[in-house]
């Protein structure tokens, strides 16, 4: 069972994932109540935080292996790193577009920088986006794994850091319209429906992860055998 | 003792090559003056006066990538990236040397920077001040070890602000809010608080950067 689980785990996360997200949604659209203030169009909560929060693990999980890699030396860490921050980044577009649909939902503008987690998503993106640019544009290697890696360890030193930063832009430049703080009292239903959701996209994060990181060592191991053999 | 020795050592190099080549930082300063006449000319007639200091942000950044840009080059089309890697000192006291020659550069072209800037726009006050020369080590620090990661790639000048821009936002909000703010304290601890982050990170990290 345990070895069918790993050759298969792939297929196995992202059936748990299809599993929960479905279930997610129904107990989103079904079973929470109305928010008091937002009502119905709240509910994009259960897509757009979960997938937040998985891409900040995608972005850690990135940040970890690229920590390895640095301490180790070990190459295999910098696949695993670079696919995380992949993960990371898709993530993150879609943490943009669900907060974006929000947005226009509750205060009619599709942008608004006075929303905190957007504008650090935006602002990731934007890193993370040059961490492609800088992989694409080094010759691959030892080097490039390590400067990679580092690359990655600043993002996570950042993600603090510019939160902290726009907090403090905020009462600057925008005053605080919008306050909206639905994370702080949750009710049982909806911290369940939450935590589902959440698990959920977390699966099929792995799920990708996992797939993505088969395709990329084929790829790799097919590049040193074509070398071989001219 | 020799670790200091072989900082002072390298950040001597770079400023003696400034003061015999004047490569770098001629146009920094024609480029810092440029921008600020260019924004003089981007805001509106009836603008906030503050948001003359916000351009005044973003014409040190960009400053900063220019000299940045060109912090490495002589290592590079000399191939002395090598020779410094293979010498028997700490490879950190390269990224400091370096960053210390970046720093000396950054604040020689703020010297004519921010009095031009009271010339043209708006009074500069101490806050502001002591902002720039905390951003200076975060600039310096971040943008030093961004630039030999950008010098050992094809793209070179081209990716370098591409790195460094979404990591000096927080520089730029904290140099704003100092410049600004009723409370400049808050936004100055938070420039020391940048400094120290990237700094250690930097400085812990630069070795993985130049060596295979």
């Amino acid at each position: 069972m345990s070895t069918w689980l790993r050759n298969n785990s792939a297929v196995t996360l992202a059936a748990v994932a299809a599993v929960l997200l479905l279930g997610g949604l129904v107990l989103a659209f079904t079973w929470v109540p109305n928010a008091p203030l937002e009502g119905f169009r709240q509910r994009i909560f259960y897509i757009h935080v979960p997938v937040a929060l998985t891409a900040y693990a995608c972005f850690g999980w990135a940040a970890w292996k690229a920590l390895r890699l640095l301490w180790t030396r070990d190459q295999r860490y910098d696949l695993e790193s670079y696919t995380a921050v992949h993960m990371g980044v898709i993530f993150g577009v879609l943490t943009l577009v669900t907060g974006s649909i929000w947005a226009r939902t509750s205060w009619g503008v599709w942008w608004s920088w006075g929303e905190r987690q957007l504008v650090l998503f935006l602002v990731l993106f934007l890193f993370y986006s040059a961490y492609f640019m800088l992989r694409y544009s080094v010759e691959p290697g030892p080097r490039r794994a390590s400067m990679s890696a580092v690359y990655a360890l600043f993002g996570v030193a950042l993600i603090p850091v510019s939160f902290l930063a726009i907090r403090l832009a905020e009462g600057l430049i925008h005053p605080v319209v919008f306050d909206r703080d639905v994370g702080e009292n949750l009710a049982g239903s909806q911290l369940l429906t939450f935590l589902v959701c959440l698990g959920g996209t977390i699966a099929l994060a792995a799920a990708l992860y996992v797939n993505e990181l088969t395709g990329k060592r084929i790829d790799a191991r097919l590049g040193e055998l074509r070398e071989a053999l001219e | 003792m020799t670790y200091l020795a072989d900082v002072g050592a390298l950040a001597r190099k770079d400023l003696l090559l400034e003061l015999r080549s004047r490569d770098t930082l001629p146009a920094m300063l024609l480029f810092v003056v440029s921008t600020l006449v260019v924004f003089n000319f981007s805001l509106p007639a009836d603008a906030s006066p503050r948001a003359a200091y916000g351009l005044l942000w973003v014409a040190i950044v960009f400053t900063a990538i220019l000299g940045l840009t060109r912090a490495f080059a002589a290592e590079r089309e000399q191939r002395v990236l090598d020779g410094l890697v293979l010498a028997p000192c700490d490879r950190s006291a390269i990224w400091l040397g370096k960053g210390i020659a970046v720093l000396a550069f950054l604040a020689l072209a703020e010297v004519v920077a921010l009095p031009a800037f009271a010339l043209f726009f708006q009074p500069v006050t101490w806050e502001l001040v002591a902002g720039v020369a905390l951003a200076n080590v975060g600039l310096a620090a971040v943008g030093t070890l961004l630039a030999a990661m950008a010098a050992a790639s094809r793209a070179r000048e081209l990716l370098l602000p591409l790195l460094f821009l979404p990591l000096v936002i927080p520089i730029v909000v904290g140099g704003v809010g100092a410049s600004i703010a009723d409370d400049p304290g808050r936004y100055l601890a938070f420039l020391v608080l940048y400094d120290v982050i990237f700094a250690i990170l930097s400085w812990a990290s630069f070795e993985y950067v130049v060596t295979e």
